[in-house]
């Protein structure tokens, strides 16, 4: 609990939660849920009335503070960058008071340029010099200086523009990917958290956790009417961003190729078929009524249906659905290959498959 | 060459010896000011450099130990700010008068008054510049594991040094100005070749090379301190070319 002297309630009366080695956890509600006081908890930049944090099993209030937090990354919104040092002196700051020696301090800062996609040249600059995404990215860097296992990230991309947050998002879970770090990150931002977290927290005022689950099973099935008028009335079309085209089993395609033959066997089960050129490429489709037996040419090919890449979200595809009078999409991989085709009636199913599959699974922990 | 003995200067000098422009005392006359820089010009400037160095130097030594005690505890603030005030206040010739009485005619009653006229603007400078560190970036010093001590000299203080630098810069010309009165009471500095012109009957020359000489050093000093804060803080100077 955290109470703060000469208030009514406590900021944060009960709050119980446990994040997973190597996930991001996301802690997200209305302002003033207590959420960034609950992150801030973690590095003892705020320090609790009562109760505990165990970080790996070990209690952090046993631990000296600063030397606690050298081994947490640390991003805030502000980015708070040091204006008098150079980029490289700023994002090496946390070796350098853990008493790294130079040459391995130079070594890191370069590594951590690399990392965070900034040119070499940044090094000698100044954080005055450079953009607010840069500026961020610099952020980052020196949070991970001294790889530290766990982030605290407290609205690390809320105050850069639209396009450039969504590709430090992007590169952060690229980074993500790899690194594994545990991260607690926080934002008002629901999109955000549905983007970022492989668990979401969902804070209401006094620090209350409403739902702790996955993306998929908060949209799925909100824990209570706060959650659901959260999360939005478009929760259904937010569940379709978190599925790319590539993790459904997509309706078979028929392929075909010049001279080959056609029966009615081919058309069999609604099956699309594909007319395919020498260098396999997809060139137009084949309809019964243009051809329903025989050997087959070019020219008996009709237009092409529209297609989506395997990276499209689910999502993506509804949309381009929905621009062609809900005519089935044919889905095509990176190489150029055709993966298949996808339906309205597809993307119900699995919806309903990951709905069913909720029911079984859910586990909400409320404090 | 002079006729008359040292320290005994006369009202005009000796005849014969000089020019015409002394005899007529002229505005200016630089013969005179050429023979005589090695006897009353440069010994008077250099005591007059000495005055300032030790009274900004003592002042900021107060100033700074006072503002770094006060940026921590707040409460400090008030009175310390309310006491330089004060000694702010009081016009430089009582000041040299009042302190006569308690520590006698020399040069420690000179510089207690020229010390005291430094505080307020060092200590207020010094205070602001810590103060103004911006809260993000306390915020990240503070998350990352900096130490209260590591927190105040590689972040605060060197943020602070350009309102420092700004803050030395205004005690150093000012004390410049007010150390030609210090002559008052001991003969030193700048202020004696004036003094002396004034209470001999106006010597031009003496008073105008005396004069011009403080101005001067005043202007020397400002320019030497714009460089050294270029020189110190190429951040801030980065700071502006990207804020325009």
């Amino acid at each position: 609990m955290k109470w703060y002297p000469k208030t009514s309630r406590p900021a944060i009366e009960k709050l119980s939660l446990s994040v997973p080695a190597g996930e991001v956890c996301v802690l997200v509600g209305p302002s003033g849920c207590g959420k960034t006081t609950a992150m801030r908890l973690v590095n003892r930049m705020i320090d609790l009335t009562s109760g505990s944090i165990l970080i790996d099993g070990s209690d952090i209030a046993t631990r000296d503070p600063a030397d606690l937090r050298r081994e947490i990354g640390y991003v805030i919104q502000q980015v708070g960058l040091f204006p008098h040092l150079s980029i490289s002196h700023n994002i090496t700051m946390v070796p350098r008071l853990l008493g790294w020696e130079r040459k391995r301090v130079a070594a890191r800062a370069e590594e951590l340029l690399d990392l965070v996609g900034l040119p070499q040249e940044m090094a000698g600059r100044f954080p005055s010099q450079l953009s607010g995404g840069q500026r961020q990215r610099v952020g980052v860097a020196r949070a991970l200086a001294a790889d530290p296992p766990l982030m605290l990230m407290d609205e690390p991309f809320g105050a850069i523009d639209p396009i450039n947050r969504d590709r430090l998002q992007n590169e952060f879970l690229r980074l993500q990917s790899e690194m594994r770090k545990t991260v607690v990150f926080v934002t008002h931002d629901i999109d955000e958290a549905i983007k970022m977290g492989d668990r979401i927290a969902i804070m209401r005022e006094g620090g209350e956790l409403v739902q702790y689950d996955t993306p998929d099973q908060i949209l799925a099935g909100p824990a209570d009417e706060f959650v659901a008028q959260f999360v939005g009335a478009d929760r259904g079309l937010k569940r379709l961003a978190l599925t790319t085209l590539g993790e459904i089993e997509l309706q078979a395609v028929h392929v075909v190729r010049d001279g080959d033959s056609v029966g009615p066997a081919t058309w069999e089960g609604g099956n699309r078929v594909v007319f395919m050129d020498a260098a396999g490429r997809a060139v137009g489709e084949l309809t019964p009524d243009r051809v329903s037996e025989g050997r087959v040419r070019a020219a008996d090919a009709g237009a092409l249906a529209h297609t989506v890449p395997t990276t499209a979200t689910l999502r993506d595809a509804l949309s381009q659905m929905m621009a062609d009078s809900l005519r089935p999409l044919l889905v095509v991989d990176p190489a150029g290959q055709i993966a298949g085709s996808v339906s309205i009636d597809l993307i119900n199913e699995s919806l309903r498959r990951g709905r069913q599959g909720d029911a079984a699974e859910r586990t909400t922990v409320a404090g | 060459m002079r006729a008359a003995p040292a320290g005994a200067d006369p009202v005009i000098p000796s005849f014969g010896h000089t020019s015409s422009c002394v005899r007529n005392n002229g505005a200016f006359c630089w013969d005179w000011f050429q023979q005589n820089w090695s006897t009353v010009f440069e010994p008077a400037l250099v005591q007059h450099i000495e005055l300032t160095l030790i009274a900004v130097g003592i002042g900021f030594a107060i100033a700074f130990v006072l503002a770094v005690a006060a940026h921590r505890a707040h409460w400090l603030a008030a009175p310390v700010t309310f006491l330089g005030s004060l000694l702010y206040t009081i016009p430089s010739l009582a000041a040299f008068e009042i302190l006569v009485s308690i520590t006698g005619i020399n040069w420690l009653t000179v510089e207690i008054a020229l010390v005291s006229y430094t505080l307020l603007i060092l200590f207020t400078n010094t205070l602001a510049g810590l103060s103004g560190v911006p809260p993000g970036v306390l915020d990240a010093a503070h998350g990352i594991g900096l130490r209260p001590r590591q927190l105040l000299v590689r972040i605060e203080l060197p943020l602070a040094l350009p309102a420092i630098i700004a803050g030395l810069r205004v005690a150093v010309v000012t004390i410049i100005s007010l150390a030609t009165v210090a002559a008052y009471i001991v003969p030193a500095g700048l202020g004696k070749p004036i003094f002396d012109a004034i209470s001999s009957g106006g010597f031009n020359t003496k008073f105008i090379g005396a004069g011009v000489l403080c101005i001067a050093l005043a202007l020397v000093a400002d320019a030497l301190f714009a460089v050294l804060q270029r020189v110190l803080t190429p951040w801030a100077a980065a700071r502006r070319a990207g804020a325009s």
